[in-house]
């Protein structure tokens, strides 16, 4: 029954990697993946939010009454993505403007709350920082790999370096909305697919 | 009846913590996010219109109450005088809002330039009234005063083809700068004066 902290960690990477096998916090993973600086800025504040309420909420699991748990969860998770907006303004502005409202819409996209329900209102604290981190880790490393490949076929570029020469034609449908969605989609079979096999 | 006291407490206590948490991190980020937010938004239309100027606009910026705002000047100083003033104003576009800074020499009170900071217009349209110096200079050298009107309408600006009203708010726009630098005026030439 007892997973051991490495298997916390490391599900998030793989068995449980959130868009791809959760299939959860969709709205950003479309909306953002136009460039890799975009997706790594996102991955880092999920990471950041995740972390924070899941130790948070598993610090207070015994003082929260279940008939408001989730009211006290959003409170936790608001909190943090409040503060990482503040951040992000103050330091990173131009990636503040460029990630704009899909930074407090991390607040009701599914996965910290999902964990703080499923995983941190019943660990202790060194379990759901390991499962935060993980997970955290996991949805930034899908954003980046799939804001790569919108990137370099969409506009010839990675991380604003251009990868092809000036020859080059983009694929302009891939960083629009419906690239998104085409994108997203093989990235899933893919993953189906290999977990099939193995 | 303990349960729910019990609840209440809890959701107050953690309410109360965490708006003082946000609360205390606002007032530490909010003259940086100002800062950031004229850098980034403002910035580069301010220093375009004060290109050449010895000093930063951005860090030599006062404000100056006008009824019930508060507005920046942003003071960029040619041949050691602090002669122009850039501030901003806003008229209705196609869309919407269409922010802009205006510069003004304070000596002569003609224009040195305007730049649009946001906007919501048609790319490639009405857009073109942010990005294309021959609609924009058309300002440069008129005095501030009077009204300024597309010459559609009898005025003295040219319009950007196909984009009427999104000239015509760029008009309006530079117009109520016209009534805002009447207001203002004295009360900036005494700053100008302080900062001699």
């Amino acid at each position: 029954m007892a997973k051991t902290i490495t298997q916390e960690f490391t599900k998030g990477l793989w068995k449980e990697i959130p868009p791809f096998r959760l299939v959860l916090g969709l709205c950003p993973t479309l909306a953002v993946t136009k460039s890799v600086e975009n997706a790594v800025g996102m991955g880092i504040a999920v990471i950041f939010v995740l972390v924070g309420s899941n130790v948070l909420v598993s610090m207070l699991r015994k003082i929260i009454p279940s008939k408001v748990r989730i009211a006290c969860f959003i409170i936790v998770v608001a909190t943090f993505v409040t503060v990482v907006e503040l951040l992000m303004q103050a330091y990173t502005y131009s990636l503040f403007l460029k990630l704009g409202i899909f930074i407090p819409l991390i607040v009701v996209n599914c996965i910290p709350l999902g964990r703080a329900e499923a995983f941190a209102y019943k660990n202790s604290i060194i379990p759901s920082f390991a499962d935060g981190l993980g997970l955290g880790i996991g949805y930034a490393v899908s954003l980046t790999v799939l804001s790569a490949i919108r990137e370099v076929f969409g506009s010839g570029t990675f991380y604003g370096h251009t990868v092809f020469g000036p020859s080059f034609q983009p694929f302009n449908f891939m960083i629009e909305a419906p690239g998104a969605f085409v994108c997203l989609g093989l990235m899933l079979c893919v993953m189906n697919f290999i977990g099939k096999k193995g | 009846m303990r349960e729910m006291i019990r609840m209440i407490t809890v959701l107050t206590v953690l309410c109360a913590f965490s708006g003082g948490l946000l609360a205390a991190l606002r007032d530490g980020t909010q003259e940086k996010i100002e800062n950031q937010q004229l850098e980034f938004v403002k910035g580069p239309a301010i220093r375009n219109i004060l290109k050449g100027s010895s000093n930063d606009p951005i860090t030599d910026r006062f404000k100056i109450k006008d009824g019930e705002r508060e507005r920046n000047i942003f003071v960029g100083r040619f041949g050691g005088k602090p002669d122009t003033i850039v501030f901003e104003t806003s008229g209705k576009g196609f869309k919407g809002d269409i922010s802009m800074m205006v510069g003004v020499n304070v000596t002569d009170d003609k224009i040195v330039g305007i730049g649009i900071t946001t906007h919501s217009e048609t790319p490639g349209i009405g857009a073109r009234a942010q990005t294309d110096p021959r609609f924009s200079g058309q300002f440069k050298g008129i005095p501030l005063t009077g009204e300024f009107k597309i010459k559609k309408d009898g005025g003295q600006v040219d319009a950007i083809s196909g984009a009427t009203i999104t000239s015509r708010g760029v008009a309006d726009a530079v117009s109520d700068a016209v009534k805002t630098y009447g207001r203002i005026k004295p009360s900036i030439s005494d700053k100008l004066n302080e900062l001699k």
